[in-house]
């Protein structure tokens, strides 16, 4: 947890004192806390990535090849010219300022360079002197500065504190996305071999064995069997996944933290309840094991290495379609770039329901269906027996999580699943949901404990909506569909907002599921009471 | 100190015109090749700016969403915000370019005594950016009547409009007010507010001044030393059909009007003006979000080093047996 107290974080300037942004200076030593650890060479090495060696932020010397000015020089010339994305936003931006306020990290630290046009101004101001006519000649009056050590080290710092959320994005005129300034910029420095091993090793993990918590496939059986152990001591029901299963008609891909750790854990009993429940033909697969993609957080290249195992082991397995799991980042990556880099996937079908019979046109080329999407359409056609007043001791929010709401629009699908599974569901403010959902503070890799400080504080925006429902409604549970979400959000609350836990949404599914043949239910997945703990029952337990 | 920056620039452009004009008598050079350059410049320059980008391609699909998706059949979805197919995409387009949507949804953050953080709505910025935007279209296409003999009805119409408040001769125009009034807030809030100010570069106080400058002669002339329209009207058609003339009875107003605005065109490419091409080309704006259902091509795809099925049971055969997941001879 961070070593500041809530009252000490709040402090917080909104309104940058005078003083020139083009002047790079930082310290590392005093900024403790809002850094990440740098890659370790071994993982460097393992995935063939520039400059392995072991380093630190706070070190003087980099150790950077020699010629590391001339190497990003070109790999930035190189971006130019593969990506227009790059191209425009760069070329485009007029500083209005509409973004300056809507990044969570400005808010919560008030630093005036997490204004996502000053982070983008950052890559920005290099372009100009580099390859612009007007930078070349008129320097630092028109913007353009020559990359030195110093602005390199802003550049470590201020793209690895950005969560690639996309919330500016929604709010620019010209749709420019940070996102996409971030991931040239580390594109850019992993060429000298600038990276944080919170990304480097789940990206050498996840190569190696399958998943980035680097879990090898007979303790991927184990803890997954130790799940179904758990699931049938709370609801009486044996449920039987399979592994690496030839011939079965559905693919079930999900983020590993899902088998992993709590809550994510109770998510994944509901899947696995969900499934026995309309007996669908699934399997897991442990050479697939992971949804999740920190590839994203890397470069384009790594993006396709690691999502290349989705596709190729759906064919290896003859399975038809794919169902992919509750996760953020995995679904940016599966909607927007896994048909791109590695379809087409022509040798699996357009995924139909078996149960409904509905034909998920919206997936016709990539095959691949969230598991709200399935779910929504199974409550809507009545395929599932529910008693949502299982889930009557929450009260509950949604945070949409960034990448299903500005990468894919997965916005109705959950809440209609939550809808019909709990009874009691509010929402947050409309400017912190749907669209202009806030993120948690630790995606795009900056989820580690080292980073905490800046953690809590990028998270401020969405634990201060959530403490809003929670006073004004009672709010006690924050539901998300994200993995990431589910490891940050638990300390982020702890911090701000101690009373508010939080879970997937298809926890709450399994807890409201009425199986065939199950014992006599009186707890959740969590293994504790259904009912909240009133006066009454208390007395009972004491008995 | 950015803005002085910027307004010295101007400054210097207004004293460069008055004494090519008034001392040097370069009628000529200001009325006829200087405008010439100017265009030629423009032309050429936002040729090559749009070929730069559009000689870079879109390897990606990567619109950012702002509404639901199309999914299940009954499941509303916002064709505006989240466009499945190309023409929706159009129509999103359209609203950002000719409303500007997305600085519509602009709010104020606020941290309150109480330690709150409020998103408060702010659309100050998006009804200024808007109103000058817009006249400056109108103002453009009022200038028409400059260049065409006879003067297109649309014009008169504009004009018409325009004037709809007769309160001066020659009839005030609307435009001119609001122009003037929108582009003060711009500057105002440049240097007022504490991060916008903080962003701002010379360039961005730069493209004000210039701007205010343009608007500022051409209302003097038109309000105060009322210019001879006809001998303007010489001078620009002769510009336009190729057979240049300097005529007698345009006064210094008009060409310290004439040559701000050759500036602003020159300008235009190089600097962030470029902005009115790349909204067009914004690949989180102009796409639709159907990734799923239609493929989206990269035209230069890369081979990458990946980890196969048969490295991977090569390397945990022993696991994978001993747990009893089968393998793939199996």
């Amino acid at each position: 947890m961070s070593d500041k107290t809530p009252q000490e974080l709040l402090q917080i300037e909104l309104e940058p004192r005078e003083g020139d942004w083009l002047d790079p200076s930082l310290d590392f030593e005093a900024r403790k806390g809002s850094w990440s650890y740098p890659g370790a060479g071994k993982n460097l090495k393992y995935l063939g990535f520039n400059n392995p060696r072991e380093w630190s932020p706070t070190d003087q010397d980099w150790q950077l090849p020699d010629n590391w000015q001339q190497i990003i020089h070109d790999g930035f010339k190189e971006l130019l010219s593969k990506y227009r994305s790059l191209r425009v936003f760069m070329d485009s931006c007029v500083r209005c300022g509409a973004c300056a306020d809507k990044c969570h990290f400005f808010i919560g630290s008030g630093d005036p360079k997490n204004m996502p046009v000053l982070r983008a101004e950052l890559l920005r101001s290099v372009y100009r002197n580099d390859f612009t006519t007007a930078g070349k000649i008129l320097g630092k009056l028109a913007g353009a500065r020559k990359l030195t050590p110093e602005i390199l080290k802003e550049w470590y710092y201020y793209f690895f504190q950005c969560t690639e959320c996309r919330r500016c994005s929604v709010f620019c005129p010209y749709g420019i996305d940070t996102a996409e300034v971030t991931m040239m910029a580390r594109e850019l420095l992993n060429l000298v071999g600038l990276n944080i091993n919170w990304v480097v090793e789940p990206v050498a993990n996840c190569h190696r064995t399958g998943n980035h918590l680097g879990i090898q496939p007979h303790t991927f059986k184990d803890n997954i069997e130790f799940l179904v152990e758990e699931l049938e001591e709370n609801t009486g029901i044996k449920v039987n996944p399979t592994f690496n299963r030839k011939g079965a008609e559905v693919l079930f891909i999900i983020p590993s933290a899902d088998y992993f750790a709590e809550p994510g854990i109770y998510t994944f009993m509901g899947y696995l309840l969900l499934f026995e429940h309309i007996g669908l033909d699934y399997t897991l697969s442990a050479y697939a094991s992971e949804g999740g993609n920190f590839g994203l957080f890397t470069s384009h290249d790594t993006i396709k290495r690691l999502n290349y195992k989705i596709y190729a082991e759906a064919k290896r397995l003859g399975s038809k379609w794919i169902l992919g799991g509750e996760c953020g980042h995995m679904w940016r990556v599966i909607h927007q770039y896994m048909d791109t880099m590695n379809g087409p996937a022509d040798f699996l079908e357009v995924p139909v329901s078996p149960v409904t019979g509905t034909r998920f046109d919206n997936a016709a080329s990539s095959k691949m269906v969230h598991i709200c999407e399935f779910t929504a359409d199974l409550i809507h056609n009545n395929k599932l027996k529910l008693a949502p007043n299982r889930n009557d001791k929450w009260r509950a929010t949604f945070h949409d999580s960034c990448n299903p709401a500005r990468a894919m629009g997965l916005i109705e699908e959950p809440r209609y699943v939550l809808r019909n599974v709990c009874n009691n569901f509010f929402e947050m403010p409309e400017n912190t949901i749907k669209e202009q959902t806030f993120c948690c503070g630790g995606g795009a890799g900056l989820g580690n404990d080292e980073n905490m400080e800046m953690r809590m504080r990028g998270g401020l925006p969405r634990a201060n909506a959530v403490k809003h429902v929670h006073e004004k409604h009672g709010v006690n549970l924050l539901t998300c569909v994200c993995a990431i979400d589910r490891a940050t959000l638990p300390p982020l609350m702890e911090y701000w907002v101690p009373e508010v836990l939080v879970s997937g949404v298809h926890e709450l599914v399994g807890n409201a599921l009425v199986m065939d043949g199950e014992n006599e239910r009186t707890t959740d997945l969590r293994g504790e009471p259904f009912a909240p703990a009133t006066a009454e029952t208390e007395a009972e337990n004491d008995e | 100190m950015r803005a002085f920056t910027a307004l010295v620039a101007v400054a210097v452009l207004f004293g460069v015109v008055y004494l090519g004009v008034a001392l040097a008598g370069q009628q000529f050079l200001f009325g006829i090749v200087v405008p010439y350059v100017a265009i030629v410049v423009f032309l050429a320059g936002m040729v090559y700016r749009v070929l730069l980008w559009a000689s870079a391609p879109v390897p990606f699909r990567i619109p950012t969403v702002s509404g639901q998706q199309k999914s299940l059949p009954w499941i509303k979805y916002s064709r505006l915000e989240s466009p499945s197919n190309g023409l929706e995409a159009v129509g999103r387009m359209a609203l950002e370019v000719l409303l500007f949507r997305s600085l519509f949804r602009n709010t104020r953050v606020e941290l309150t005594p109480s330690q709150r953080v409020v998103h408060q709505s702010d659309k100050i910025l998006w009804a200024g950016a808007l109103v000058f935007h817009w006249c400056f279209l109108l103002i453009l296409l009022r200038h028409l009547r400059f260049f065409l003999e006879p003067t297109p009805a649309l014009v008169h119409w504009l004009e018409r409009v325009d004037g709809f408040f007769q309160l001066t001769a020659p009839t005030f125009l609307l435009s001119n007010a609001l122009i003037a009034a929108a582009l003060l807030y711009l500057l105002s809030r440049r240097l007022l507010n504490a991060q916008v100010r903080y962003i701002s570069l010379p360039a961005d106080y730069f493209a004000l001044f210039l701007l205010l400058g343009v608007v500022g002669s051409g209302i003097f002339m038109r309000y105060i030393t009322k210019t001879d329209l006809m001998a303007v009207k010489q001078l620009s058609v002769g510009l336009v059909t190729f057979s240049p003339v300097v005529p007698v009875g345009v006064g210094m107003p008009f060409y310290i009007h004439l040559f701000l605005v050759s500036a602003l065109f020159a300008y235009f490419p190089f600097s962030k003006l470029v902005h009115m091409g790349g909204v067009f080309l914004s690949p989180t704006r102009n796409l639709a979000n159907n990734n799923r259902a239609r493929r989206h091509v990269n035209p230069w795809n890369p081979e990458v080093e990946v980890h196969t099925y048969q490295q991977w049971e090569d390397e945990f055969k022993d696991k994978l047996k001993a747990s009893g997941i089968a393998l793939d001879g199996e």
